[in-house]
């Protein structure tokens, strides 16, 4: 008996069942043999359909010739008869994270915006913020960019009369065209002195937090800084001589050429995924802003605080921390989202690398672990960014 | 001296608020006109929605086309709403042969007789409607679906429109609420083997988007299994699609379990409850109970996500009215197309998450932690 076998001080005898330890031990053993069992299974099949089929494995595809064309590379001349399925994959990566970042910038805007429309006391203007979010949350993005690129993109006229805006910029069914800047000697001067603005904001603001500490008086740092922005960098231009020139898009017999384009692919992909997520975001905005409860509001104002700097110092601090986890969450959401872009033929990852590269090098495992792994790869990063910035924001409790 | 001193016996009668205080006039200029900046807002607005609305009603309702067998039919400039009275059929049912529609709109019925009145408050039986909605309905409706037991078999190619659509929702949510149950409860268990499966399984499927998963299911899982199992096409997305959302579902149980107080498990341990007593009796009941909004958001979510089936070549709802507007006979229909499927999308997201914010309400019971 239990009761006796522990009062003679020895262990009580108790079945391999009863003892949650070893039940949990044994457990587990099953989990990880039922696992590994499943992985062999997989493996094994896998390996006998790529022998019948002929496919062959290992990553050596990503060095040869890809010989098609992506839509768009902005920052690495792509040659459809050199490039590579590794080349691709590098334009693939590039471009998803232009979408990623572009989409990111508007969304964050358009939400904020539209979060704090939201909470206007002016009836219409909130009523039209609902209306944005609600109609925009509830209609599947896929549909959204479906609209954009053939509904709206695809009635701009076509590239023998384009639209022009002051003979610079250049609308068509191709795309927006506009000057595209070229550094020239000299270039440098400004890079340096945007620099040093930076370095010397940081340094400024280290400095005022200082002094604000020890006499209590408040610096603008904000105007400063802004003066700084602006003023170092055009006394670099002034004493370069302005080192940066415009090409300018030139009509030929086969339509515009050169200068920047932006194509529609990517407007409606940016387009759509940043005011589908800015819907969210306002969202969030609101509620955050409405977490904060009202009492704080008026304490700044008994103590005499303006509203602007109540704004500022009481409210959106606290607001944030509500408000940042969630963003995260969105953020990591238009990435991923961007790769709907295969539907309207963009040019990211999942479009070139997981299509067309899979379609011709036929190795899906290799192709789809290494989208995957970029994809998780990002929302790692993300996550991690994000979290980092919570932790510093973060309410720190005595 | 007289005396001055007053006393008023009765009181002073009541008066109309004044006239700036009341009224339209009164509303307009709190509500819109309460400054510069408000004003300057309202007239944007305003201006905005004279841009807007007058063209699309006019566009949509006043010059719209009604009848015609083509798009050449719709002359009068507006919408060409004859595409979707000519396609409604397919859009509804995709290529499922008529004369065995009755058995999806059967199936449906059954679907929504007996789901709908589950999430009514105060409806009796609800334990059986239950056990009929996750146990016996599926099987039944496989049967109606596909066939079998008498009833011709119709190809699952044959299926589309928003038939597949609502398939592919419903089934993923009530397998995928069961694997999310259990993973989240592996994600929070003692056990560190499982745990850390858990984790990995979860934070794999939630890392990498839909279409990707997609992809998976439709190029690489064919490769995992055995040579020579061929399986059905909208079986493997159903699969992809059902681990997917039970990583999403996953994280909404874990909110739920979180919120349950400590003492809720000691209090069970201590009344010498078993793990799954002690789980089935006494947390999941309550930490479901609160993930309700969750599992209608994630529901809500998925059901828009289903339209990504179009990239991997089912016809679903989204995916058939893309191919009717680019058929030759309605080429230049796209934006009529597009308007009529954000409808319908809008009404079912809109309505569940009126529920969901319903739901919220009746739920909250006011306590908090």
């Amino acid at each position: 008996m239990a009761a006796s076998s522990d009062a003679q001080g020895g262990t009580p005898r108790v079945s391999l069942w009863n003892d949650p330890k070893k039940r949990a031990l044994i457990y587990q053993a099953i989990v990880v043999l039922m696992i590994v069992s499943f992985a062999a299974y997989m493996i094994n099949n896998t390996a006998d359909n790529l022998e019948k089929r002929g496919i062959a494995s290992g990553f050596g595809f990503l060095y040869s010739p890809a010989g098609f064309d992506v839509g768009m590379s902005p920052f690495l001349t792509y040659d459809a008869s050199k490039a590579t399925h590794g080349t691709v994959l590098i334009v693939g990566i590039l471009n998803t994270l232009l979408v990623a970042v572009t989409g990111i910038f508007i969304a964050t805007i358009v939400g904020f915006v539209v979060g704090v429309l939201r909470l206007s006391p002016n009836w219409l203007v909130s009523r039209m913020a609902y209306c944005y979010v609600e109609t925009l949350r509830n209609i599947p993005l896929l549909l959204q960019l479906l609209f954009w690129y053939f509904a709206v993109l695809g009635t701009l006229p076509s590239k023998r009369d384009s639209i022009s805006m002051f003979d610079t910029f250049f609308l068509n069914i191709e795309g927006l065209f506009g000057p595209l800047p070229v550094p020239q000697d000299g270039f440098w001067m400004i890079l340096v002195a945007i620099a040093i603005a930076f370095v010397a904001s940081f340094f400024i603001k280290r400095w005022a937090q200082k002094r604000q500490d020890e006499i209590g008086q408040p610096f603008p740092v904000f105007m400063v800084t802004v003066g700084l922005l602006i003023v170092l960098p055009l006394i670099a231009a002034v004493i370069a001589g302005f080192p940066l020139e415009f090409e300018h898009p030139q009509q030929n017999r086969f339509g515009l050429r050169g200068g920047m384009i932006i194509l529609p692919e990517f407007a409606a992909l940016v387009l759509g995924l940043s005011l589908y997520t800015a819907a969210f975001i306002a969202e969030i905005v609101r509620a955050g802003i409405q977490a904060i409860s009202h009492g704080q509001t008026e304490a700044a104002y008994a103590l005499g605080v303006r509203p602007t700097i109540t704004m500022r110092l009481v409210v959106i601090p606290q607001a944030l921390r509500v408000i940042v986890p969630p963003l995260t969450s969105q953020y990591l959401n238009l990435t991923k989202n961007s790769s709907l872009a295969v539907a309207i033929g963009g040019a990211e990852i999942v479009a070139i690398f997981a299509g067309t590269s899979l379609n011709q090098a036929g190795q899906a495992i290799e192709i789809i672990a290494i989208t995957m792994g970029f994809y998780l790869t990002v929302s790692l990063l993300i996550s991690m960014f994000m979290n980092w910035y919570n932790r510093r924001i973060a309410l720190v409790e005595r | 001296m007289a005396d001055i001193s007053f006393v008023r016996t009765e009181s002073h009668p009541d008066l109309p608020p004044p006239k700036s205080e009341t009224g339209i006039l009164a509303w307009l200029r709190q509500n819109l006109f309460s400054g510069w900046l408000n004003t300057l807002l309202t007239l944007s607005a305003i201006y905005l929605l004279y841009k807007i609305l007058p063209p699309f009603l006019d566009w949509a309702i006043f010059s719209a086309d009604l009848s015609g067998k083509t798009y050449e039919d719709c002359t009068s400039g507006g919408a060409c709403w004859a595409m979707i009275r000519v396609r409604f059929d397919q859009f509804m049912y995709g290529f499922y042969p008529e004369a065995e529609r009755w058995r999806v709109n059967l199936g449906f019925l059954l679907l929504f007789g007996t789901g709908i009145p589950l999430l009514i408050e105060g409806v009796p039986g609800k334990k059986y409607l239950a056990i009929f909605v996750f146990l016996l309905f599926p099987p039944i409706a496989f049967v109606l679906f596909y066939g079998g037991l008498g009833l011709p078999v119709v190809d699952t190619a044959q299926w589309g429109g928003l038939m597949l659509t609502m398939v592919l929702a419903t089934v993923t949510i009530i397998v995928s609420l069961p694997l999310g149950i259990v993973f989240a409860l592996g994600r929070r268990s003692n056990m560190p083997i499982v745990r850390m499966v858990c984790i990995c399984f979860i934070e794999l499927w939630r890392g990498v988007p839909l279409i990707t998963v997609l992809f998976m299911g439709s190029v690489m899982l064919p490769l995992f299994l055995p040579p020579g199992t061929n399986f059905d096409k909208i079986l493997r997305t159903l699969i992809v699609m059902a681990f997917f959302a039970a990583a999403y579902m996953a994280e909404v149980v874990r909110g739920g379990l979180q919120a349950i107080p400590k003492g809720q498990f000691e209090a069970a341990q201590a009344m010498g409850l078993s793990y799954w007593k002690l789980m089935g009796l006494i947390v999941l009941p309550q930490a479901l109970k609160i993930v309700i909004p969750g599992i209608v958001n994630t529901f809500i979510g998925l059901f828009k996500d289903t339209t990504l089936v179009l990239v991997i070549g089912l016809f679903d709802f989204l995916s058939i009215i893309q191919a009717a507007t680019t058929h030759k006979n309605w080429l230049g229909t796209s934006t009529e197309g597009y308007v009529f499927a954000a409808c319908i999308y809008f009404i079912f997201c809109f309505g569940m998450s009126r529920y969901r914010i319903t739901l919220e309400r009746r739920l909250d019971t006011g306590h908090r932690n």
